[in-house]
């Protein structure tokens, strides 16, 4: 069996931002591929480039230096029209603060892709029920996102994310605003949706969050530092921990 | 090739949804939408009462010519400006009667043809009933169709009276009354001058055009057969009056007469008329051209008070689109391009423009009814359907100008600082 392409490619990615008068070199030569079906977490600290290249990776920002290929196409010199379709198409945001539309009920908030496609109405409903019962929150599609906890309103998110059967799902903190019970199950969704096929990238510092993903990218000062399965990952940061706990000794 | 034909279906779907969101948007800030519209409301109410008011003069104006009569002609001698006859003496230039005969087959434009002279005023008596100055003329059979003056009793002059010249008269109603002839005074005598007629018939006095051509004041007028007059005055000063059959065939009319009166005058191809031809209905023309420029200027006066309202709308959509940077920082990260976000911010400001457009034409509609029974000229103050379309789409205009600074600002954000934005 011949190697599957790529879902993403990326090849010696570089972005600076200019802040001021200051130079911000956020991604500095960043090499990644993810194939589909994979379940990633990206970690570091904050300022280690992470959420940079979640940004690039989602096509809401541009790298000044090398290449991007998602499903195989160069995503580097597209407009910014184009951009928006891949978007739309391809990849499906959680943001650690739900970013739902306060005014919409949870059906309308997972409608909100589905306008931007051209769908027509009669399917959008339809197409966002089937979203909504996928996440567990078929019943609650009427209630607008004050009547939901937490937990629901990240929910809905996730339905919204994938309501237009995307080939990546990035997840930036998605638990970030939950508390650990709430986390622990929307977690668990994120582990159904991977069961299902489902390409997950998800963008957090908390160690037992990452650790629930197949396989851990760690950054640094805008490069990977280490890519590795969860295992192994696991294995050398308690050997780290070993290590720095025996030096303390 | 199928997207570049679906794409107005796609635009005009955009437009809807973002129509619904506008109105969705502007009813969540009900209080906020009404002031700001208030601008729009306000411009577009005083555009529409100026051109109600406008317009309901210019009906009343267009009514007075109407009722004196806008296919008449006036043909008179007039001494050219220039050429061999420009110091001619009036004597020499004056009209002989025969100089018409035929006109009415040679010109087919033309309807009804009376020549006229002045008897100018002579007493008048009935009995012993006495008025001491009725204006007498003598006219043509004709000359009452042309004026459009029907006789309401009696009769008209017959065939008989105009070609023997017979001492026939008619009177208007306010001579009858004066001199207190019977309510019918047909058949009866009354003597004008040193010449005694009998009354034929009776017409009612000239409507009162106050307005446009003077006070009417006392109308003791007494109309001969053109004929009688022509045996009582010795070589008659002749005006005539006609009319065309159609108002849009006046300048033919007054062409065809030209051309005849020319021939029957004896004029050489490079003179110039010796003769003056008045279309009523040019002064119709005119005044209508007139007005409508003064339509326009004060409508486009007024309408600055829209730009004002229209800088509200801006002022209004600047702070909607830094209120809502997040919600555009996720559309856009769903996958709004920014087409889409600069169609919604627009469509909503042209649809804050137009929900004012539609109270104000309301508010002026108010106006003009006020104004309409305050003031007796503009009583057919109304505002015309076509003011109505145009503060419509001046409204919308507005939106779209106004709006257009903001949704530009609010397509350009970069998503992941809209998405940062607190």
């Amino acid at each position: 069996m011949s190697k599957p392409c790529p879902l993403i490619e990326v090849h010696q990615l570089e972005r600076t931002y200019i802040i001021g008068a200051e130079k911000v070199r956020a991604l500095r030569g960043v090499d990644l591929t993810v194939y589909a079906n994979e379940y990633v977490a990206v970690m570091g600290h904050s300022g280690s480039g992470k959420s940079t290249l979640m940004n690039v990776l989602g096509c809401l920002d541009r790298a000044d230096k090398g290449t991007y290929r998602l499903n195989g196409i160069d995503t580097t010199r597209m407009s910014e029209g184009q951009l928006a379709h891949i978007r739309n198409r391809q990849i499906g945001f959680v943001f650690q603060s739900f970013e739902l539309m306060g005014r919409l009920s949870a059906l309308k908030n997972v409608e909100l892709p589905l306008i931007y496609s051209h769908v027509p109405f009669w399917k959008r409903r339809q197409m966002a029920k089937e979203a909504l019962n996928r996440v567990g929150l078929g019943q609650r599609i009427g209630h607008k996102p004050n009547q939901l906890s937490g937990g629901e309103k990240q929910r809905v998110a996730v339905a919204r994310a994938l309501v237009n059967q995307p080939s990546l799902l990035l997840a930036d903190e998605p638990t970030g605003n939950l508390d650990s019970a709430t986390s622990e199950g929307i977690m668990k969704l994120f582990e159904k949706l991977h069961a299902e096929g489902q390409t997950i990238i998800i963008v957090t510092h908390e160690a037992d969050i990452a650790a629930r993903a197949r396989r851990i990218v760690r950054m640094r000062d805008g490069q990977i530092v280490s890519d590795l399965s969860a295992e192994q990952d696991m294995t050398r940061q308690d050997g780290h921990r070993l290590g720095i706990e025996g030096a303390a000794r | 090739m199928k997207d570049f034909l679906l794409f107005p279906l796609y635009l005009a779907r955009l437009i809807l949804q973002s129509a619904l969101l506008a109105v969705g948007q502007i009813w969540v800030n009900k209080t906020r939408s009404l002031l700001t519209t208030l601008g729009i409301i306000i411009g577009v109410a005083s555009v529409a009462a100026v051109i109600a008011a406008l317009e309901g003069m210019n009906r009343r104006i267009l009514e007075n010519f109407e009722s004196f009569g806008t296919r008449k002609i006036f043909i008179w001698p007039e001494r050219p400006q220039t050429g061999r006859q420009k110091n001619i003496a009036y004597e020499q230039i004056r009209f002989e009667p025969e100089q018409f005969d035929g006109l009415l087959e040679h010109c087919p434009s033309v309807e009804y043809l009376s020549l006229m002279t002045s008897l100018g005023r002579l007493p008048g008596r009935f009995m012993e009933h006495t008025v001491d100055a009725v204006s007498v003329t003598g006219v043509d059979a004709s000359w009452f169709k042309i004026e459009n003056r029907p006789i309401v009793v009696g009769r008209p002059f017959s065939l008989l009276d105009e070609t023997q010249g017979r001492y026939v008269c008619i009177i208007t109603t306010q001579l009858r009354d004066k001199l207190r002839m019977d309510r019918d005074c047909a058949g009866q005598i009354i003597q004008l001058g040193s010449n005694s007629y009998v009354v034929a018939g009776m017409v009612d006095d000239k409507p009162n055009n106050a307005m446009l051509f003077g006070q009417a004041g006392e109308q003791l007028d007494a109309y001969i057969p053109y004929t009688t007059a022509a045996k009582l005055l010795y070589r008659p000063w002749i005006r005539v009056m006609a009319s065309c059959r159609d108002s849009t065939r006046a300048e033919e009319a007054r062409a065809e007469i030209r051309f005849f009166l020319r021939q029957t005058r004896g004029l050489k191809p490079g003179d110039p008329d010796n003769f003056g031809v008045f279309l009523m209905e040019s002064e119709v023309r005119r005044f209508k051209q007139v007005m409508e420029m003064i339509t326009l200027v004060a409508a486009g006066i007024v309408s600055i008070s829209l730009l004002v309202g229209g800088v509200g709308i801006m002022n209004i959509m600047l702070v909607s689109v830094s209120e809502r940077t997040r919600e555009i920082g996720l559309r856009k990260a769903v996958g709004a391009r920014p087409g889409a976000i600069l169609t919604q911010f627009l469509v909503e400001a042209v649809v804050l423009c137009m929900i004012g457009g539609f109270f104000g034409v309301g508010l002026g509609q108010l106006l003009a009814r006020t104004i309409a029974n305050s003031a007796p000229l503009m009583e057919q103050a109304q505002i015309p359907g076509w003011a109505i379309a145009v503060a419509f789409g001046f409204s919308g205009g507005v939106g779209i100008v106004f709006g257009m600074f903001p949704a530009m600002k609010a397509a350009r954000l970069n998503p992941i600082e809209a998405l940062r934005h607190e």
